[in-house]
């Protein structure tokens, strides 16, 4: 669309920048603030420059949890985004109750608060009073997600998977219904393989959603902590432990204001990094549409 | 060639099930341990309760500590929701309909807002709204969540708003429209579905949130998620009370996508095909 251009418009943005940037700016600027001072009560805190952001940058313990961060959300996009593209190609295409029906259930998980959804994969996964941890231990694996830390690891991307591709399945869902009927004709003339129709046919035209999906999975999934906090804690040991909790462990646990300050700039530099990248992408096809 | 193409869509179909089954199971599992009694719980492995119990369900509703969790969580989810609806209309259409100074930058930077971790913000937040005296306030926990729920719903709104032709604006216009009649009167309504699933997703961020709510209040307006925690006592975990209080947190967002259920589709791809 031609946009034309008015200034004036800055008038409708204002009360959602006045409200947002009292939410964002304001705390934003403490962290900035207590990253490079130390502070020892109210009213005495000492200029440390730099010195928070060095200490957090050695820390090994941070380094592990970032490198178990991205494995983490590595894993859940190379996961959720085939298996939501499988799901929503599984899905029906006529708009009748049924398929209603099927959204509906789908979309359950979603609507799960965050917490609940710890809960119900702590009591499911239990080998004791668990239908899942029971019927693995049943089928002769050794399996307990509170002792084990692989167990454990694969727990919790078995609840990631199980709570979020719903959402990349309905995101490919709508993306499939825009495809024109003409085009599948054309294909059915063309006598096309069912593997060609999805790689020349839907495969480019879900880009856009894929690119949404892709962005959301990650920032999501990057800064989980509610869903791993009720399941496993963290634990066995620090397998589980992504860099939301170990923040929250700095910050709240023990209260360590000056790192845990630099820390949550540099866990937030990192998130802005790879969505600036993401964000480029989108902007750049909707170019090249155009 | 058709009975090939039944065989396919049979194998579509089994799949399909298999997947819903993956999603239910574990809530299945939920709402049957909810209608057991502990010792059934702990004792032995039923797919179906023995003892058919509505005790726990019982203990939420008659006690006012449990149930104002409920009623916490909803006064600020709704709050939410319509602050975000209100400033978000009007900042979507500025973005799909003009350009201005900075709109760019303004659009990335409200982005950025979705990308912080909330575990970020955790203590400035509760300084601030420490500060100016709306901690453990419902309207404390609505505008936190402002933070992540506006960023997207001008996101969704702008898209489905750039669906709308602009010559609808300019016929309004030239109809003697003044801008906020025309918004008001003509617009909003052209795009309600897209307003319906923006309430949705702005809804479902909020219900679903922990981590702030919980540190943004103590008492007054402590959200059910934080009360569940509870159910960890001296004795062990209470596993049926916590079940079924985990059941009621799931009808909330049953009622509301079954509003939206005929957008769906749509809104998930945030008004963009």
């Amino acid at each position: 669309m031609n946009k034309t251009h008015n200034n004036k418009a800055w008038w409708l943005v204002l009360p959602m920048f006045a409200l947002v940037a009292f939410s964002a700016i304001i705390p934003l600027m403490t962290v900035v603030n207590y990253s490079v001072q130390d502070i020892f009560d109210q009213n005495t805190a000492y200029f440390v420059g730099v010195e928070w952001y060095q200490e957090v940058l050695r820390n090994t313990r941070l380094h592990d949890s970032l490198l178990r961060q991205f494995i983490f959300s590595f894993s859940v996009l190379a996961i959720e985004i085939p298996l939501g593209i499988l799901v929503a190609l599984l899905m029906p295409k006529e708009a009748n109750w049924k398929t209603s029906l099927v959204l509906i259930l789908l979309a359950l998980p979603l609507l799960i608060p965050w917490n609940v959804v710890g809960t119900i994969w702590q009591v499911f996964a239990r080998g004791d009073i668990g239908l899942f941890g029971w019927a693995v231990n049943a089928m002769g694996f050794e399996y307990n997600y509170t002792a084990n830390a692989l167990d454990a690891w694969l727990t919790v991307l078995l609840m990631d998977v199980w709570h979020w591709t719903p959402l990349v399945a309905l995101l490919c869902y709508s993306g499939l219904r825009a495809i024109p009927e003409a085009y599948y004709q054309a294909a059915m003339i063309d006598r096309a393989s069912r593997w060609a129709i999805f790689r020349y046919i839907q495969l480019p035209r879900l880009k856009g959603v894929l690119v949404i999906a892709v962005l959301l999975r990650f920032m999501d999934s990057f800064m989980i902590y509610t869903e791993p906090f009720v399941l496993t804690g963290g634990g066995p040991g620090n397998a589980t432990t992504f860099l939301s909790q170990s923040l929250t462990q700095m910050a709240v646990g023990q209260f360590d204001l000056g790192p845990a300050a630099a820390f949550s700039l540099i866990y937030f530099m990192i998130v802005l990094l790879v969505c600036w990248l993401f964000f480029t992408t989108i902007t750049h096809m909707d170019k090249e549409r155009q | 060639m058709m009975i090939g193409a039944n065989a396919f869509s049979v194998r579509k179909l089994l799949g399909l099930l298999l997947y819903l089954l993956f999603v239910l199971l574990p809530i299945y599992w939920l709402v049957m341990m909810s209608f057991k009694t502990n010792e059934e719980i702990l004792g032995q492995l039923t797919l179906w309760p023995a003892q058919f119990t509505f005790d726990n369900y019982v203990t939420i509703f008659t006690d006012p500590s449990w149930y104002m969790g409920y009623v916490n969580s909803m006064i600020y989810v709704v709050m939410n929701t319509l602050i975000t609806l209100v400033v978000a209309l009007p900042a979507a259409y500025a973005f799909s309909r003009y350009k201005f100074v900075g709109d760019k930058h303004l659009f990335f930077w409200l982005l950025s807002n979705r990308m912080a971790p909330p575990a970020v913000f955790l203590l400035p937040f509760f300084q601030l709204y420490s500060s100016v005296g709306l901690f453990d306030t419902h309207l404390a926990v609505a505008l936190a969540h402002c933070l992540f729920s506006i960023p997207l719903a001008v996101w969704i709104l702008e898209g489905f708003m750039s669906g709308v032709p602009k010559e609808i604006d300019e016929t309004a216009y030239i109809d003697g429209y003044s801008f906020g009649h025309f918004f008001v009167k003509v617009f909003v309504p052209m795009i309600r579905s897209g307003i319906g699933v923006t309430a949705f997703f702005s809804f479902m961020f909020s219900w679903v949130e922990l981590l702030l709510a919980r540190t943004l209040t103590s008492v007054d307006a402590k959200p059910i998620s934080a009360i569940m925690t509870r159910t960890v006592g001296a004795a062990g975990i209470d596993w049926g009370l916590l079940a079924a209080a985990g059941v009621l947190t799931i009808i909330p967002g049953i009622l509301v996508i079954w509003f939206v259920r005929n957008h769906v589709a749509k809104g998930f791809a945030l008004g963009r095909v």
